[in-house]
């Protein structure tokens, strides 16, 4: 029996763009929940004193399972979508192959903080401009423009209830990855 | 992600790491993605273990990442992954992980041709 391979692809993007939608038009699986306490143990807490007494909240965050062959298996990761949880975004993007960032047209400036994120983590990543029906209200340059996006960067639009588009905007990424991989930045 | 999600965890405020003997960090490792696959020695050992650690090795006789073993037993992911690490340390379970490239810590050029190859025989 071999043993198969995990992969890891994020879904960012501004809060209810589409992400979770996205990531349930490709998952093998209906899309899990998990949780993660945010208390400050990212920052180095090993016992459960210090957690005490904390104000604790916790972040879910929805993926999917996609069986890419017997022996590879991809996990998409939606962000969550508030920046105060920008903590665990930093866990996403670990050892992850790059992000996505899926942009509504209508309200670009929700996806400036993750735009930034990516850029500043230097993880591979693409704009995917989230169409319905293929409508379209921004050219996708303008939408670089306006997000100030660079130019190595691909902008591509998609369309988040399609698992064809979505396949195809997964597959501009993976490309991407690897001529990162090829010249890294 | 509703209110509602955020919330539902208040309840738990303190309990998730009575699980744990407080501990809030792994023992090994371990990416959110990584795979986790009982061996034999777990499945042998399953009467012995505590419910949760019996929970994951009976899930994972099917590999499972640490996110999935969190989601489906309905457990904060910090607390599957610090009993992950103890079944990884008693050999009860194995972890896959992807091959990653020594700079970047990134899937190496080789895995990422899989993966493009994978992904447009969908």
């Amino acid at each position: 029996m071999s043993n198969p391979i995990p992969v890891k692809i994020v879904v960012a993007g501004g809060f209810a763009v589409g992400k979770t939608t996205f990531v349930t038009s490709i998952s093998d699986i209906d899309p899990l929940t998990t949780e993660a306490a945010m208390t400050k143990v990212s920052e180095g807490v090993d016992n459960l004193g210090d957690a005490l007494g904390k104000k604790s909240t916790t972040v879910a965050m929805d993926f999917g399972r996609v069986a890419l062959s017997e022996e590879l298996i991809l996990y998409l990761f939606g962000t969550p979508g508030q920046d105060r949880f920008h903590f665990m975004w930093d866990e996403l993007v670990r050892g992850a192959i790059g992000a996505c960032v899926v942009v509504d047209t209508s309200r670009v400036e929700d996806c400036f903080a993750a735009v930034d994120y990516m850029e500043r983590s230097g993880v591979p990543f693409i704009v995917a401009i989230n169409a319905f029906d293929g409508m379209l209200r921004h050219h996708p340059e303008d939408v670089r423009e306006a997000l100030d996006i660079p130019a190595h960067v691909p902008v591509v639009v998609t369309d988040c209830r399609h698992r064809a588009a979505v396949r195809d905007t997964l597959v501009a990424l993976v490309r991407h990855a690897m001529m990162m991989a090829h010249q890294p930045a | 992600m509703s209110d509602d999600a955020l919330n539902a965890g208040a309840a738990f405020r303190v309990r998730p790491y009575l699980l744990t003997g407080g501990r809030t960090r792994s023992v090994v490792d371990l990416p959110i993605e990584a795979l986790v696959r009982s061996t034999p020695m777990g499945h042998r050992a399953l009467e012995n273990l505590s419910h949760e650690r019996r929970d994951i090795v009976s899930l994972c006789a099917e590999p499972q990442s640490v996110a999935e073993i969190s989601a489906r037993l309905n457990i904060h992911l910090q607390v599957a992954r610090v009993l992950v690490g103890d079944l990884v340390q008693a050999e009860q379970v194995a972890i896959h992980t992807a091959s990653t490239d020594t700079t970047t810590r990134r899937p190496d050029l080789q895995l990422l041709e899989k993966v493009l190859d994978g992904l447009q025989a969908l």
